[in-house]
């Protein structure tokens, strides 16, 4: 008999002992899926996140240049507009204007941007998702705010941004800019930041380096870096529950261990008759082997499958409150279903392996029993 | 020290990897000393079954290890946003001076484990465990292999910190930079083309030898080896540019990418299936003398060594084809 139709009537035996003994099995199999589904889910979580604000940045400007005063964020002049001058590898300068504005009517802050191009036209605002939610508004309704002079400013909504945004605008408000200067009563020679196209990604370093000489009061931001950090920190939140789901992890092995170590009367006896008829102690550990990844197969998919439905589907309730931050104006947003290499082998690694190495000595202890012994 | 979850993954296979070795060495250490065949001893009886746990641990090890092998390079490529500089696997691995050792561990504690699983079926076949002896304190000494593994990866990644700036694979394999890397890299492509070919077809040559006539085991495992390393040389100095069509990008990695149809992984796969098989008949070949061995052994190196052909052949092709289909001409025809 050879290798390859050896291992298939060996299985073919195992899922038929499986069978026999449905109720048996099943309390593992729900525990290791049960398993399977928490890495699974808050992994496929972080990375569908992580994703979405990577997309969501390639339209951010490659640098931003913000003036410090004493080491915090100050409004920028627009003479540095002309003293930055012409920088080589720099396609376009812009003067960028926004701020946060706190509503006290719903207890949120809202960010409030007054972009040159495709803002709104004065007097019209155009709102985010989640404002339109918290003040149940719409396209035409007649938004009202406490300016900074005191006086209520009243804006038209012109439109409500579409939802595909709604990570980075769930809280954002567009005015044109005439508006926003005097919403905040901003004198008419001050930017918020400055914002810098390159086109050239191999020059973003060298041309933020050539500004922080010719603007040695204002610090430039890098697009990468600020995508490096969005990685790191849900990179960490990740890694803290999974730290937090060690302990699951652990238990888990324990009750894998502990299964695996108590043979019923009825396997032993199982084990007794399979040796006693011949089979070598080689086949019965193989047959085991089989057991366990067959029970490891069905729970990996089962575990990954839910956590795919529970992240996509139902929008990860479980875990978005720790992922995702807190804020009053929670972005509603759905993630787009992916499935990655990566974190399949980095779940394997993380439940199937350690079940696996846990099940071998008990395993190895089950397939070298002296038949005798156990017939007696 | 990211806090990255296939980190996290990385760090707990080369542990359990390594506590199941140093466990196996100390077995192999109390086996080498009581083993009496002849006796029938309680102990030895004892010894004869945990030898089967030993055997089905090493072979877990080394399906833990390849899982590992594909993870590290796949979350270096990764990982490389992190850093400043990395533009792929081989920047992160470049962070610091960690990274490429760590590489290379795992590979080799991958062969190790392949020649020694081949070794335990050898010694399977004869009723009288030949080898029993060769094949633990060959156990012992792969354990330590599998300890600096799991050792110099939990360095790597502890002294991981995204703010370095890291060469890119353009600097590193460029040629003008200095270290092995760069010398691969600075390999003047007709010589290199040349010295592939010569070793890939020596090696086919010896494969084909075994094969057929069942001789020369040793000439094959010994080229079997050199060819591996030859191969990753050829992919650094001139494959991986035909690839690329540019004559200045010489990283094995990006290989790998989705960029490049994931071609590494047709390329790497049979170069490691026919190192690890013709390591194996290699080692194997020369104990078909053992009188228990004689006959079935034999069979098992060709097969091996049939194996390895097989794969050599198609890694040869492949590479050739690449070679051939490329845009880039480097040598003048």
């Amino acid at each position: 008999m050879n290798g390859f139709a050896r291992q298939r009537y060996l299985l073919d035996f195992t899922v038929a002992s499986l069978m026999r003994r449905p109720g048996r099995n099943l309390s593992l199999l729900l525990v290791y899926t049960l398993v399977v589904f928490l890495l699974a889910s808050v992994m496929l979580y972080s990375q569908a996140i992580k994703g979405k604000a990577a997309a969501l940045l390639q339209g951010a400007p490659e640098i931003v240049v913000q003036r410090m005063e004493a080491g915090r964020h100050a409004l920028m002049p627009a003479a540095y507009l002309e003293r930055l001058g012409r920088l080589r590898g720099v396609a376009e300068v812009q003067g960028r204007l926004w701020g946060y504005y706190y509503d006290p009517a719903v207890a949120a802050n809202y960010t409030v941007m007054a972009p040159a191009r495709d803002g709104a036209a004065p007097g019209q605002v155009r709102i985010g998702a989640g404002i339109a939610r918290v003040r149940g508004l719409a396209a035409g309704d007649v938004f009202s705010l406490r300016g900074y002079d005191g006086q209520p400013h009243a804006y038209t909504v012109a439109a409500v941004l579409p939802a595909t945004s709604e990570l980075v605008s769930a809280d954002l408000m567009l005015i044109a800019p005439a508006d926003f200067r005097a919403f905040f009563g901003l004198a008419d020679d001050v930017y918020t930041d400055l914002a810098l196209s390159v086109t050239n990604p191999a020059e973003v370093r060298q041309v933020a380096r050539k500004l922080a000489e010719r603007l040695p009061d204002c610090r430039p931001i890098l697009r990468e870096e600020v995508l490096r950090t969005y990685e790191s920190v849900f990179d960490w939140r990740e890694g803290m529950l999974l730290a937090v789901l060690a302990g699951a992890v652990f238990a888990f092995l324990i009750f894998a261990w502990d299964k695996a170590t108590g043979l019923s009367a009825e396997e032993r006896r199982e084990i007794g008759i399979l040796r006693a008829i011949g089979w070598e102690t080689g086949d019965v550990l193989r047959m085991k082997l089989w057991e366990g990844g067959l029970i490891s197969f069905t729970a990996f998919c089962l575990g990954y499958g839910l956590a795919h439905l529970h992240v996509f589907h139902a929008g990860a309730p479980l875990f978005a409150g720790v992922m995702r931050g807190w804020s009053v104006l929670q972005p509603h947003f759905a993630l787009t279903p992916q499935v990655d290499a990566l974190q399949l082998t980095t779940l394997f690694l993380l439940s199937v392996v350690p079940y696996t190495v846990v099940t071998l000595v008990p395993v190895w202890r089950a397939a070298t029993v002296d038949p005798d012994s156990i017939m007696r | 020290m990211i806090f990255h979850p296939a980190i996290l993954a990385l760090l707990a296979a080369s542990a359990i990897n390594a506590m199941v070795l140093l466990a196996g060495a100390l077995f192999a250490v109390h086996l080498l000393r009581h083993w009496d065949l002849a006796s029938g001893h309680e102990r030895q009886v004892r010894l004869e079954r945990q030898t089967y746990l030993a055997a089905t641990a090493v072979a877990l090890v080394l399906a833990i290890q390849f899982v590992a092998l594909l993870l590290f390079v796949y979350n270096a490529e990764r990982m490389s946003v992190l850093f400043t500089g990395a533009m792929c696997a081989t920047g992160t691995l470049n962070v610091n001076a960690y990274g490429f050792p760590t590489l290379i561990l795992k590979i080799a504690g991958f062969f190790l484990a392949v020649v020694w699983l081949a070794l335990n079926q050898a010694d399977n076949l004869a009723r009288d465990y030949p080898l029993i002896r060769r094949k633990y304190a060959l156990l012992i000494a792969i354990a330590p292999v599998f300890l600096a593994e799991a050792v110099v990866q939990a360095l790597y990644f502890l002294n991981l910190n995204p703010n370095v700036i890291t060469s890119c694979c353009g600097s590193l394999f460029s040629d003008t930079g200095a270290g092995v890397a760069a010398e691969l890299a600075a390999l003047p492509a007709r010589p290199a083309l040349i010295g592939f070919y010569v070793v890939l077809l020596a090696t086919l040559l010896a494969g084909l030898r075994l094969w057929r006539r069942g001789r020369g085991g040793r000439l094959f495992g010994l080229l079997s080896g050199v060819q591996f390393a030859a191969a990753v040389a050829a992919i650094v100095a001139f494959i991986s540019l035909y690839v690329y069509e540019h004559p200045h990008h010489h990283c094995p990695f990006c290989l790998l990418k989705a960029d490049f149809d994931y071609i590494g992984y047709a390329l790497y796969l049979p170069l490691f299936a026919a190192t690890g098989y013709g390591l194996a008949a290699g080692l194997l070949q020369p104990y078909a003398r053992i009188r228990s061995l004689a006959v079935v052994l034999p069979p098992l190196v060709r097969r091996h060594a049939g194996l390895a052909v097989a794969n050599l052949a198609a890694f040869g092709l492949l590479a050739s084809w690449l070679i051939l289909d490329s845009h880039l001409k480097l040598i003048a025809p």
